[in-house]
Formats: structure tokens, sequence, C-alpha cells
């Protein structure tokens, strides 16, 4: 909550919205996150991740609520250097060497970390002769990493960071923000991976469709969505026959068995979102011998978003009614 | 503060794009050899065509070179470097003032080339002269300067490249960069009066000795700062959507 986090301690998004056109991006966020935490924004593409950081970043304005970080505007708190990133697009200006690059934007911060070091923890010190048309996709990442880094500031701001960049990379990646977070510096980092939020975020905050559908420990968050999906066909009526008035198998009985976080039935379609679908799936075929057409598969992190935003009671969550 | 390392490097880069360089160079070069070379002899308002047609070409070549500047700055909001530099601590003042020194630099070069192909030609200034010619136009390319960061952060990547032709044409033919006067009095000369490419032009001629440059081209360079300054801050302030 916003409120039990002192004022100037952190990062404080108090009711943020933004809306582009009829779509609406953001929907009133309240997130406060205290200096030093490590914080993975997961959610599927659209769900508000890029906006809510471009906010944080005073790149993109409110229609309304507020943004502070470290008790500052986002303007006063980028004219300190108080903050660096990684924005999700970008390239580099050419004609200057990934060297020159880093000193230039070195040269622009008041406390920046000496241009060797940024290079070496971000893995570009081997093509840093190089003039930054010549790069990969992945080598480019690694520099836009290496600005971030030399920028030294309180918080990182990282929208996606890992795109385009190979496995080794990544893992070079992960482990120089983990060095930088060890420093008590506050990362936030925008992923769709659950991977990459469960292995280096402290906490996950959940987004879909503009609204934070769930904020907490990293273990909390992963146990919610990577659950499994149980689909089955059970007949309209019940154990006793297709006749039986009262149909036991109705979505509340569904919900209630072992193991199962979420319930719907279209007609004789039953999908079960489980958290622990063995269990699930023993009850279910004890309960409903009837049952049929059983097919339990992982949860796609998508559909898991979709079960944690089940209740939103909204077709169309994205469009202004 | 005054940035040193950010200002080498802007400028470094600018002059290594050196296809840029050497076509805003060729232009007016290019014209000033062929045309000056031709009308050698021809004596026109009553001075040797090529010292006139040298301050001409020096005119456009350094309101191209400095506006030109825009094409860079939408190349660069084009691929998202402007947003990255917006979430550093860059303050407007020194990202303005490194855009100018590199706009202007690119005129001084410009300025050279055609003074060393004038001297080519016969071309004999006093020191005077040269002094003259730089120090106003140093002072009448300001519009021009701060114009081009204006288009850069107001026009896409996409048509920057036709308006800032459509501009530097215009300004140059109303200015009287091609030799004749569009109107000599009456309201359209009023208009052409308040531009600053007319007044880089009597720059021009006050350097070739015998004209003046009167305190009203002072005060049209002026008001034309006075009106783009606070425009360009402001468009440059809110540039910071994707595009």
């Amino acid at each position: 909550m916003a409120t039990t986090n002192a004022a100037g301690a952190g990062i404080v998004l108090s009711r943020l919205s933004k809306s582009y056109g009829n779509v609406h991006a953001v929907r009133s966020v309240d997130l406060a996150i205290a200096p030093g935490e490590t914080v993975a924004i997961l959610g599927p593409n659209g769900a508000g991740k890029t906006t809510t950081i471009e906010m944080v970043l005073g790149l993109t304005r409110p229609d309304s609520g507020t943004v502070t970080l470290f008790g500052k505007s986002p303007a006063q708190a980028v004219a300190t250097g108080a903050v660096g990133g990684m924005l999700q697009t970008g390239a580099l200006v050419e004609y200057l060497s990934v060297r020159e690059l880093v000193t230039m934007v070195a040269s622009v911060y008041p406390r920046p970390l000496p241009v060797e070091d940024a290079m070496r923890l971000a893995g570009v010190t081997e093509f840093a002769g190089r003039r930054t048309n010549k790069l990969s996709g992945g080598q480019t990442q690694r520099v836009r990493f290496a600005i971030a880094l030399v920028s030294n500031p309180g918080l990182f701001m990282l929208d996606e960071p890992t795109a385009a960049v190979d496995v080794e990379g990544r893992r070079e990646f992960w482990a120089s923000i983990r060095a930088v977070a060890a420093e008590g510096k506050t990362v936030i980092f925008a992923t769709h991976y659950l991977e990459e939020a469960d292995a280096y975020a402290d906490r996950i905050v959940l987004m879909a469709r503009g609204r934070i559908v769930a904020d907490g420990p990293a273990t909390e968050i992963k146990a919610k969505v990577s659950g499994r999906i149980l689909r089955a066909t059970i007949p309209v009526g019940g154990p006793a026959g297709p006749a039986d008035p009262a149909d036991p198998a109705d979505t509340a009985a569904l919900a209630a068995l072992p193991g199962v976080t979420n319930a719907e039935r279209h007609g004789e379609a039953v999908i079960l979102t489980c958290a622990d679908s063995d269990l699930t799936l023993r009850a279910l075929l004890s309960r409903f011998p009837a049952a049929r057409d059983i097919e339990v598969a992982g949860a796609g992190i998508e559909e898991a978003f979709m079960a944690l935003t089940a209740d939103d009671n909204n077709d169309e969550p994205e469009k202004v009614r | 503060m005054t940035y040193p390392v950010y200002l080498r490097y802007e400028v470094l880069r600018s002059f290594r794009n050196w296809r840029f360089l050497f076509l805003t160079l060729a232009f007016p070069l290019v014209l000033y050899v062929l045309i000056g070379s031709v009308n050698r002899h021809v004596q026109f308002e009553h001075i040797a065509f090529p010292v006139y047609f040298m301050t001409a070409m020096a005119t456009l070549g350094t309101m191209a070179a400095v506006i030109s500047g825009s094409a860079v700055i939408a190349a660069e909001r084009a691929t998202g470097w402007t947003r990255q530099m917006r979430i550093t601590p860059l303050p407007a003042r020194t990202y303005f003032r490194a855009k100018v020194v590199v706009g202007y630099l690119r005129a001084l070069l410009t300025l050279v080339i055609l003074a060393l192909a004038g001297t080519a030609l016969g071309v004999r200034l006093p020191a005077q002269g040269w002094l003259t010619v730089l120090g106003l136009f140093l002072v009448g390319l300001i519009p021009f300067a701060v114009g081009g960061i204006l288009l850069g952060h107001l026009i896409g990547a996409d048509a920057v490249t036709p308006a800032v032709g459509g501009i530097v044409t215009l300004f140059a033919l109303l200015g009287g960069v091609y030799g004749f006067q569009v109107a000599t009095s009456g309201p359209i000369f009023q208009v052409i009066k308040a531009l600053p490419s007319y007044w880089l032009v009597q720059a021009g001629k006050a350097a070739l000795g015998g004209h003046d440059w009167p305190a009203e081209g002072w005060i049209v360079i002026a008001a034309w700062t006075v009106v783009l300054v606070p425009l360009a801050v402001r468009v440059y302030r809110r540039d910071t959507s994707r595009v």
C-alpha cells in the first residue's frame, strides 16, 4: 500500500492512469517500492508495463495520479541523475565507438561509474572500439545496458532488458543486475517471462489489462500463475443421469474441488485452473465419474493471467465503456 | 556545468558523418565554382561577379548548413536515442548549445571552403571584410540554427528533408540570394525585410564595403530569436513520446 511507505522512501505510484484513445493502458495503479528492492513487472503484451515504466520515467504524462521517486517528481529525479535505464526500444547513435558512446553518456551524470567498469560489467569490453552501427542485436542490447550501468543511478528501470539477447548473454546480464542490486540499488524490470521474474526478483507485480492483479513475493506469485489447466467434459445433470434436476457440477462445486484456483463451466465443458492438478483430478473422478475427455496441460502464462483476472467481470476490459 | 565531453562527442559524431558533411558543403561550392568561373569577368552591381556570388553562396550554404541539423535530430528521434537521453540529467540548455555549436561549425567550414574557392577565382577582400562576414553571419544565422532544432523535433524523419529544402529555397529566394529582389518597395518588400535571410545577404554586401548593416537588421534577427527560442525549447520538452 502506498500509505505504508514513508513519503520519499522509494518509488510510489498513486492512482496512476493513462489512456490512449479509447484504450485504457494503465488503470488506477497503486504501487510502492522500497529502496533496494528488485521488482519484476510481469505481464503479457498490452498489460500496461511499458506505459507504467514510461510514466515513472516522466516520458509519458499520466492522465491522472502521481509518481514520486525518492520523494521527487520524475523530472526532478531524472535531473539529479537518480534514474538510469533501458527503454524497450532505442537504437544507439552512430559514428561513435562503443567506448565513446558510453563515455558520452557517463559525462552527463553527476556520479558515473568508471567507463571501463561499466563496460566490463555489461560485457562490451571486447568490442569497445567498434562503431555502434557495426553491432549485432545482442551486442547493441549490451551496450544499452552499459549505458544504464555507467549512469550509476539509485533506480534502474529496465523495460524487457533481455529481448534479443542469447542465453549466455542473459545469464551474464542477470549476474550483473544481481551485483547492482546487492549494492542496494533499486531495480525495476519488465518482462513477460515468468522464469526471469521468479529467478531474479524479490517481488513480482503482476499486471494484466492495465491493472495490478497480484503483487507479492516471487514464490507466491509463481505458485499462482504456474498452475495447470484441467479440461473435461461433464454431462449436464449429475451422477444420476442427465435428468437429475439439480446439477451438482456447477461452478461453485467445481471451484470447491481440492487444488482448484479457478473454475469455469460452459455447457458441458469444464475448465479448471489448478495449483495441484493431481489432487484435483483424483477428486474430480471420484465426485463426477461421468467426467470424460480429460486433458491436463501446463498453463501458459497468458492463461494464468486470464484466470487471475477472470473475476474482472468485463468482456472487453481494454475499451472505454 | 559546461559538459565539455558531451559537446566533444556531439561534434565528433557529426563530423564523422562525412557523407552528410560532404553533401552539405558540396552544393554551394559546386554552384559557386560553376557559375562563378563562367562569369569571372562580369560586373554585377558595380562589383566583380565572383566576389558578389561568393557572399551569395555563403549565405545559401551556411543557412543550409545550420538548418540541416534538423535532419540529424529527426533521425535521432526516430531511432529512440532522443528518448534515451531524456532519462539522463542532460539539461535542455546543454543539448541546444551542442546542436547550435555543431551547426555553426558546419557553417564555418562552408565559409572557409567558399573563401578558398573565391580566392582561387581571384577574390581579394581586406581582412576587415572577412571579419565582417564572419561576425555578421554568426549573428544572422541564429534564427536558422534554432529553427533547425525546432523543425527536427516537430517533423518526422520522413518529412524533414523536403521541409528543409523548401524553407531554405524560399528564404534564399525572398532574401535575394540569387541576385535579384522579388520586390524593392511596397508591402512585399516590407515582408522580405523582416526575413533573416535578407539580412544575411545584406551582411555579405556589408563585407564588400559601401553597405551598412543597420539597426533594423539587428532588430529582425533579435525578433526571430526571441520568438523561436522559447518555441523550440517548448517543443523539445514536450517531445518525449515514441515516434
